[in-house]
């Protein structure tokens, strides 16, 4: 019956009009306004709308004083936030590199056929279901200085065993880096899994066939046929760490002082909680650049890559 | 080959599966180690905590902290444990989840079905969407939700949560209805069904798997924020990320780890449970935003 409606109803204006007439034809249009509208609202109304802001010597409220570069001088002037940014640095290339060598290992080891891969599999990966506020909190509590893995180790004993990186200001970095790696590499280890199973099996087999052994299959055949893989690894890899806030506010909350702070915190702290909107739109302006900086050849070779399909 | 050559092989091959299967287990240990250690603190009392150590077995089974963290304990300046924040969260994600989804259905099929100038350079605009630091759009959100009288409230929650996160549910409708072949869509045009008659009728009966994978992301994508939360939630509608935070950062007296803890698992335990039930669901949609993204 429905059939039948919508058969006679489009036969009307085949009959009729041109079918740009008709309101089937506006459907789609008016189906993706609404997220269109907030699109282009709120994703570069809003930019456009940060990035007024940085040029404003807005506090607590914003005005529109314009001071031209002002906030990103006083920004680069900023000793927290040069922190932040080396922190970022140091806690971003460190996470990179070890969620990948684990990621890649883990996968490796999991495709020679191992007997209960899947439940292995779903311990890696089950940190990723959980928000970076509880992995912080479980590992505040793993890293405590005097109750923590310190004192285990203590009374395993090894008596001499110091373990406080949490509260010494030039190692809590680290400690950022530690749970952030156990969150992130189990999905690392997916993502290659998944490019492991995808590698033809033929190109293998011929290499194997020429005595190659497994190492150097690994090494000539099977890694570099995995570029794509480890191209998105690294996107979304660095695209979390310039994005990181929960954890630090969870695990360090910026502390010793601010010696853990990251740029999303500095963000959140000024334009939220210190009263310094137009410092905190310039260190929001100086994120959105760094993540576009990774982004803009990623997406376009995508995208380029698609085409040529 | 000789025999005593191929044997030697074949133990060489035993000792280095043996030890590929003791680095796996290894590795499994230390994933499984932090959860395990929340668990046994959650079920100590705090003079166990004191004198034992993060492994240590708890003397018997107490699930004071639990019954603490779940309608006792001090959250910021209000007493009322973990429950009242939990049940905020459901508020937040299940309207925002269904809202998301059904949006992020009707974009790809759009996208993928029905182009019109201008469809692929708005996907383009929206995937952008995807990947900003939402540090950046915080600052005017702020200021929105105040002009729209929903400041600190569940639906200016659930609203950042749609608009952000619809980007995601578009991506993973469309990149799923492109492989619908495009003729099929075509012949059910030619026969003069219209745009939702043939999204009912062809698009969704086969959409389940993708309508899984999208609700299982946005659920554990919105129930794990804190930021958005953190920034846009009043007292009394905080989601359970910040009300952790909030916990596990008030001490009055001494510090009560077992609390910290079972409160640390109760808002870990909806995404797990959806992870160890639907995980393989779940591992779908990261790589399919991560691959294809």
């Amino acid at each position: 019956m429905n059939n039948n409606a919508a058969k006679a109803g489009s036969g009307a204006t085949q009959a009729g009009r041109p079918a740009r007439l008709s309101l089937a034809d506006w459907m789609p249009k008016i189906v993706m306004a609404p997220t269109a509208v907030a699109a282009i609202v709120c994703i570069y109304g809003y930019m456009i709308w940060t990035a007024v802001l940085s040029f404003t010597n807005s506090r607590m409220l914003p005005s529109y004083n314009f001071v031209g570069f002002d906030q990103y001088e006083r920004l680069f002037m900023n000793d927290r936030w040069l922190v932040a940014l080396s922190n970022l640095g140091v806690f971003g290339g460190l996470f990179i590199l070890i969620c990948l060598f684990l990621g890649v290992m883990l996968a490796i080891f999991l495709d020679q056929k191992i007997r209960a891969e899947g439940a292995i599999r779903t311990i890696y990966l089950y940190p990723m279901a959980i928000s970076f506020i509880v992995t912080g909190t479980a590992w505040k509590w793993l890293l405590n200085p005097t109750n923590g893995i310190e004192k285990m180790m203590i009374e395993l004993g090894f008596e001499d065993f110091r373990f406080n990186w949490l509260s010494d200001p030039d190692m809590v970095v680290y400690c950022l880096v530690i749970a952030a790696v156990w969150q992130a590499s189990g999905f690392v280890m997916a993502l290659f899994l998944a490019g492991l199973r995808g590698v033809d099996s033929e190109m293998i087999k011929a290499a194997q066939l020429d005595g190659a052994g497994i190492i150097t299959t690994y090494r000539r055949i099977i890694l570099p046929s995995l570029k794509p893989v480890f191209f998105s690894a690294l996107v979304i890899l660095s695209h979390i760490a310039i994005k990181s806030f929960d954890l630090v506010a969870a695990l360090t909350n910026g502390g010793p002082g601010y010696s853990s702070d990251l740029p999303a915190n500095f963000m959140y702290a000024h334009a939220f909680t210190r009263s310094q909107i137009g410092l905190g739109a310039a260190s929001a302006m100086v994120m959105l650049g760094c993540v576009l900086a990774i982004l803009v050849p990623y997406l376009y070779s995508e995208l380029r890559g698609e085409r040529h399909e | 080959m000789s025999n005593v050559a191929k044997r030697q092989t074949s133990t060489l091959d035993k000792a280095l599966r043996i030890a590929l299967y003791i680095a796996l287990l290894a590795m499994a240990a230390v994933y499984l180690a932090p959860f395990l250690v929340m668990l046994l603190t959650s079920l100590k009392d705090v003079e166990e905590i004191r004198s034992g150590t993060l492994l240590s077995l708890p003397g018997s089974l107490n699930f004071d902290a639990w019954s603490k963290a779940w309608s006792g304990a001090c959250t910021g300046s209000q007493c009322e444990g973990m429950a009242p924040y939990f049940f905020n969260s459901f508020q937040i994600v299940i309207p925002a989840v269904a809202i998301s989804t059904l949006l992020g259905a009707l974009n790809g099929y759009v996208i993928s079905h029905w182009k019109f100038k201008g469809s692929d350079v708005f996907f383009a605009a929206l995937l952008v969407g995807c990947f900003i630091p939402f540090q950046v759009i915080l600052l005017p959100m702020a200021r929105t939700l105040g002009w729209l009288g929903i400041a600190n409230t569940t639906t200016g929650l659930v609203m950042v949560h749609v608009i952000y996160g619809v980007a995601f549910t578009t991506l993973f409708f469309r990149n799923f209805y492109q492989s619908i072949p495009a003729e099929l869509v075509k012949a059910a045009r030619l026969d003069g069904a219209g745009f939702f008659t043939i999204f009912y009728r062809i698009i969704l009966p086969v959409s389940t798997p993708i309508i899984v994978v999208t609700v299982i992301w946005q659920f554990t994508q919105i129930w794990n924020d804190f930021l958005f939360g953190v920034a846009f939630s009043g007292f009394d509608t905080q989601p359970v990320t910040v009300a952790l935070n909030n916990l596990v950062n008030t001490s009055f007296g001494g510090k009560e780890y077992n609390v910290d803890m079972a409160a640390a698992i109760i808002a870990a335990l909806p995404t797990l449970v959806v992870y160890i039930l639907a995980g393989k669901y779940f591992v779908r949609g990261l790589t399919a935003g991560a691959v294809k993204g």
